[in-house]
This record gives C-alpha cells, structure tokens and sequence, in this order.
C-alpha cells in the first residue's frame, strides 16, 4: 500500500496560539530547554510558529505561520549527510536514524527551513516529568540531529491497525499531535495517494503555496494563503 | 679568478654545520618552549574530552550557526597547507633557481597543518566517538557511507593530500636523510640509515631521484587544487544563501595560496631566527616570496571584488541579507578582514623596501593570516547567522572551549613542528650543495672550472 503523506496549513485559521508546539512536544520526547538556552537559540521544537510583523510600526498586525519539517519530496537534508542517518523513506517521508547519526549538523546547514534541531546536551527529564515519556520513541542523546517525522508512531500504529483489520486507512485516521490539536482546524494532514482525501482538495485550491518554492525542494507541507479585506 | 670562490672541502663543512645547526644542539630554550605548548595543548585536550562528554552546547553554536569556529579552523588550517607543497612543486618545476632553501620548510608546514587541520572536522562532530561510522568497512548490515556528501568528498581529498604531501616531503628529503647519516653517531645514525634506504648518491640514484621528484611536482599540484576546490563545495554545494556560489572552488584556491604564502613566510622567518640561517636565508626569498604574496593579494581582492558586485547588482534578498550584516552585526570582521588582506598588504608589498626587511614583511604576513582567519569567519558564521527564514536569525560568539581548542591547534602545529626541526633536515641541504656546485668555479688540480650557473643578482650565494 502506498502512501504520499501530506500537510496543508490553511493561514486564514491559523491564529498563532501554540497550542501546536505544546502537543508536538507532549508526543516526541522533546526536552524543554529554559529560558536561558531558549535566548541562545537553542529551542529543540520540531515545529514552531514564525511570527512576523506586516509593517514596522507598533500597531503592526502580526503575521503567524507555523513551520514543521517540510519532508521535502528533493530534500537538501538527505543528499549531505555522509552516513545516512536521514533518508527517504517509502511512503515519501523524511526519515531520521538517530542511531546512525555522528552530528555533522551539515543538513540543518542544509535545510532552508532551519527545522532542524541538534541535541546539544543529554536533557533530563526531572520526576516526575519522566514518566510521561512517549514509550513509542526514543529520548535522543546528546549529539545528534532530529526533526519532525509527521508523528511516524502514529502513522505505524494506524497502518498496523488497518492491516490487522484488512482494511484501507481512513483518510483523517492518521493524525499528528499538531494537527490533532489545533484549535481552529488551520493543520489538516492525510494521504495524497487518495484524491478524494480533504488534503488532496486542499491540494487543489487555488491558494496554496509551497515555502521557499524557488528553492525546488518540493515540500510536502503546503500553506493556504490568508485572504485580506473586510473583516479578515 | 679570485680564491674566494673556491668550494673547498672546508666551507663544505662548516654549511653543512650551519644548515643542520637545528639538529646538532638542543638548547634549553627548546624544552621550555616545548614545555609550554605542551600545556597549551594538554588544556585542549582537555577542553575537548569535556566537550565530549558535556555536549556541544558548551560551544557558542546555536540554531541556525550550526558551524562555528571550529569549521573556520579547519578551513584556516587546511588553507595553510595550500603553499607549502603547491609552492615547492611549482618552483622545482619551474627550476626557480632560488627555491633550494625555502622547499623542505615549505613541504613540512604543509604536512603538518594538514595534520592539524584533518582533526577538526572529526572535533566539531556532535558524537565523535562514532566517527568511524563515515569509514567505508565491510558490515553486515551492509551500510555504506554516503558518496554523494560534500564531506565524504573532503575526507578522500584530504586523506589523498596528506599521504601525498608526506610522500613528497619524505621523498625530497632522502639525499639529506643519507647526508646526516653519513655526519651522526648513535640512534641518529640507527634512524637516519633506515629513512635514508641505503642511498649512498650515485649516479642512478641521483636520477632516479631528479625523475621521482618530478613526477610528484607534477602530481602533488592538480590535488593541491583540488582539495581546496572540494573544501569550498562543502559550503557551495549546500542550499545557504552567501555559500552557494559558483565562484567558491577558485576563490577558496587563491584564498589558501594567499594565506600558506604568509604562513611560510612566518615560518620562514622564525627558522631564520632561531637557526641563525641567515646565510641561507636571504632577503632575496623574502623578496621572492613577497612578490608573490602581492600577487595573491591582488587576486584575492579581485575574486572579493566579484563576489560583492553581482550579488549588490543583483539584490536577490536572501544573498543580500548576508552581505548587508557585514555592515552591521559582523562589521568588525568585515573591516579587519578588508584591511588586513588588501588594504595595508597591497600597497606594502609593492615597497622594495618591506619585501626585503625581514620584521616587515614578517608583520605583513601575519597580518594576511589574521585577515584570511577573519575572512573565513565571515564566510561560515554570517551566511549561516542570516538564514533564509528571518524569523531564525541569530548572531553567533565562540565560548572559551572553541577558543582554548583552538590555541591548542597553534601548540600542535608549533610542536609538530620544532619536533621535526630537532630530527630531521630543515633545510634542503643536498639541493643547496648542488646550487652552489653550479654557481661556484672550482680547482681541479692546476685548472679552474668555470661555474655553469650565475648567481643571483642581488642576496643569493652569499655562503663563501
């Protein structure tokens, strides 16, 4: 069964609150860093929310948009690293191998989105935090690479579930944390192997647009334009 | 024809003593100043094994300036070692006939920045206990490394360039290796007969030799280039505005010519100090050598120049946000790379005068190291600091760990080496003899034969 799993991010919805960011560190493991390395530029999310200012005035309205990993259908990541610790898998996602990586830091280099985080210590999880550790992934060491993976536990545990059950998945079965979360439905994820899936139609609409499309990366997260005018 | 130009067997010796002064005596002032860097290095060590085991935050590193100084170092290393080699195969091609004492000192600074600079990317890496994993072994998993990555590209250009530059060193080095030999007593002599291979200079072997040299001239120049082409594609290759750019590979090259020019110069210059080799170490290798300085400065501004013009022409924001926080967060860089590579060498180097006084145009060369130090800087931490997303941008300072690694790599090098300058012949005593054979009349009995070569005009030959 093949899939070409997909993100849509319709920017008319999306309001910047984070809620996001929150769930997406609930899910994978990922170590809050504080205050002080936070200013360093040293934030482990594997999506945040960019927010720019629509002029330079103080009563500027704020622009948010919430950046993930792109999966990059020609991913500037995977052709640099040397041992390939990041990698294409089938069903079109990019992949890491944390136990493959040595910490070049030459795809974050490499990623025109900088959604690329590196483990520059070995975080702890103070008790009683530990206990809500995700079982279905692993706490990275100190030293290597990692990113969003479009919540892949939770694509292998609906797969198995469907092939269990000899079935198809269901389009909105699979749904990463972020997705699952955001408040006002901005996230919408799902394969785009199925045309009549709501991500194949957000696919279609004429607002879409990719991040950085100039670079010839094609991501597979896709942005819906925000509309302006009269009460927008 | 006047006695004095005579080669008798006398002043045969006593250049023998004077060029092999490094072997003979080993003075106090040696083993302190082993002693200190020998710390210096210890504290890195140190440093490093705490980097290890803490994590790389202890560095200045960040999101999105994944590479720091580190990088820059290895850059700053492996661009030293760009002359020495380059410059002894271009000048025994040319059969400059000047080059005789400049080669081995040239040859081995090469080897041993080289050295140096091939640690640094294995330093840098966030798990360098799983280094081995870029190695192509036989597994049973059946991985491989990834032939595609610039830096795979690095480690078998660098690897090719070590073994050729210690080849080519070692090579050159074998009619002076069997000269001490011959001149040594105890272990030197046990050491010197094994590196010698038997050579006793024959005539076969004499040719052989002028023949083997030759080939690794010619051989050693295209990987020369090579190697700093394929450090530049680390960066070229790679999706980051001010990096991708198809002017790197040459511009990389001249930058690393211009930097192991000074680099030798300074060597140079202190080998002549500390050796007392004044007599074989003339103003007019200064001269020499700082002409070519000049060039490469020339040429290094020009490909700067280049490089500036398109992209203020152009105005693609993403590049030109790069070259617009050389005016701002990275402004001191900028101005001291600019002065100290092309603004105060340039019109310096055009002097006579500065050529041929050994403290300036020691101070000029320094000068070009702190520039091209600077420059590389800019290169790997601004195009990094200013990403294509601006919501990302952040500035970039290193912490004492990559400042203390770093010092420590100048104590290696250094003691890299004044060990080398202890064992083995600094100078290429054989190819000195042999200059001197041919610029120099001798007595054959009652007859005088003519020399088959003229001295330079000014500076060379002035061993009598």
């Amino acid at each position: 069964m093949k899939h070409r799993w997909a993100m849509a991010i319709d920017l008319d919805r999306c309001t910047g609150c984070g809620a996001c960011v929150v769930a997406c560190s609930a899910e994978n493991n990922i170590p809050v860093v504080g205050e002080e390395e936070a200013a360093k530029g040293r934030l482990m999310h594997w999506i945040r929310v960019n927010r720019y200012w629509e002029e330079d005035s103080p009563s500027a309205r704020a622009v948010y948009l919430p950046v993930p990993c792109m999966h990059c259908e020609r991913a500037p990541c995977e052709i640099v690293c040397p041992v390939y610790a990041t990698y294409h898998n089938e069903d079109g996602l990019n992949a890491m191998v944390y136990n493959r990586c040595i910490g070049t830091r030459y795809c974050a280099n490499n990623c025109p989105y900088s959604v690329r985080v590196f483990n520059w210590y070995d975080y702890k999880w103070e008790k009683p935090l530990d206990e809500q550790l995700s079982p279905d992934l692993s706490v990275r060491s100190r030293g290597v690479m990692e990113k969003c993976s479009f919540c892949v536990q939770r694509i292998r545990r609906v797969k198995d579930k469907a092939a269990e059950e000899g079935r198809k998945i269901r389009d909105g079965e699979v749904q990463p944390a972020c997705v699952q979360t955001c408040p006002p439905g901005a996230l919408v994820f799902g394969d785009l192997e199925d045309p009549d899936s709501e991500i194949s139609r957000m696919f279609r609409d004429p607002r879409r647009f990719r991040l950085f499309e100039h670079l010839g990366t094609e991501p597979h997260v896709v942005y819906l334009k925000r509309r302006k005018g009269a009460g927008v | 024809m006047s006695g004095e130009h005579l080669l008798a067997r006398t002043d045969e010796a006593q250049l023998f003593r004077d060029l092999s002064r490094s072997n003979q005596v080993t003075t106090w002032r040696w083993f302190a100043g082993m002693g200190i860097l020998a710390l210096v290095l210890l504290w890195g060590i140190g440093v490093f094994v705490y980097m290890m085991t803490t994590g790389m935050g202890v560095t200045g590193l960040n999101r999105p300036v994944f590479w720091g100084v580190l990088i820059v170092n290895f850059v700053f290393w492996i661009g030293l070692s760009h002359s020495g080699t380059l410059i002894s195969a271009i000048l025994r091609l040319t059969h400059a006939t000047w080059r005789a004492p400049i080669l081995r000192a040239a040859e081995a600074m090469t080897a041993f920045s080289l050295l140096v600079g091939a640690l640094f990317p294995l330093i840098h890496l966030g798990r360098n206990w799983r280094f081995y994993y870029t190695i192509p072994y036989p597994n049973e998993r059946g991985l491989w490394p990834n032939m595609r990555s610039p830096l795979m590209w690095d480690a078998v250009a660098i690897n090719t360039y070590l073994l050729g530059s210690l080849t080519f060193l070692y090579v050159g080095m074998i009619p002076d290796l069997a000269l001490l030999r011959d001149n040594s007593t105890g272990w030197r002599r046990k050491l010197y007969s094994i590196l010698s291979l038997g050579f006793r200079g024959t005539h076969a072997e004499w040719r052989r030799y002028h023949v083997a040299s030759t080939f690794f001239a010619i051989l050693i120049i295209p990987v020369a280039v090579s190697v700093h082409s394929i450090v530049s594609w680390d960066f070229a290759m790679a999706k980051v505005p001010g990096w991708h750019s198809t002017i790197f590979a040459p511009y990389f090259v001249v930058g690393a010519i211009f930097s192991g020019i000074a680099g030798v110069i300074l060597v140079m210059a202190v080998l002549r100090r500390v050796f007392r080799l004044e007599k074989a170490l003339t103003p007019l290798h200064f001269d020499n050598l700082g002409k070519l300085l000049c060039t490469m400065s020339l040429l290094w501004g020009y490909f700067y120049f280049t490089e500036f013009l398109t992209v203020w022409y152009n105005r693609n924001p993403e590049e030109w946000e790069v070259f617009r926080s050389y005016g701002k967060s990275f402004l001191p860089v900028f101005l001291l790379m600019i002065t100290c590579n092309f603004i105060v060498p340039f019109p310096l180097l055009c002097l006579r005068r500065v050529r041929r006084s050994v403290p300036a145009i020691f101070g000029v060369s320094l000068l070009v190291i702190v520039g091209m130090y600077s420059e590389r800087v800019l290169i790997v931490v601004a195009s990094l600091a200013r990403r294509n997303d601006p919501f990302i941008w952040h500035n970039y300072f290193p912490t004492w760990v990559e400042l203390s690694i770093t010092a420590a790599s100048f104590a290696m090098f250094t003691m890299l080496y004044m060990v080398f300058s202890k064992i083995f012949p600094i100078m290429a005593i054989s190819e000195i003899k042999e200059r001197l054979f041919h610029t120099t009349e001798r007595a054959i009995g009652n007859a005088t034969a003519e020399a088959i070569a003229r001295v330079e005009e000014h500076g060379e030959g002035e061993v009598k």
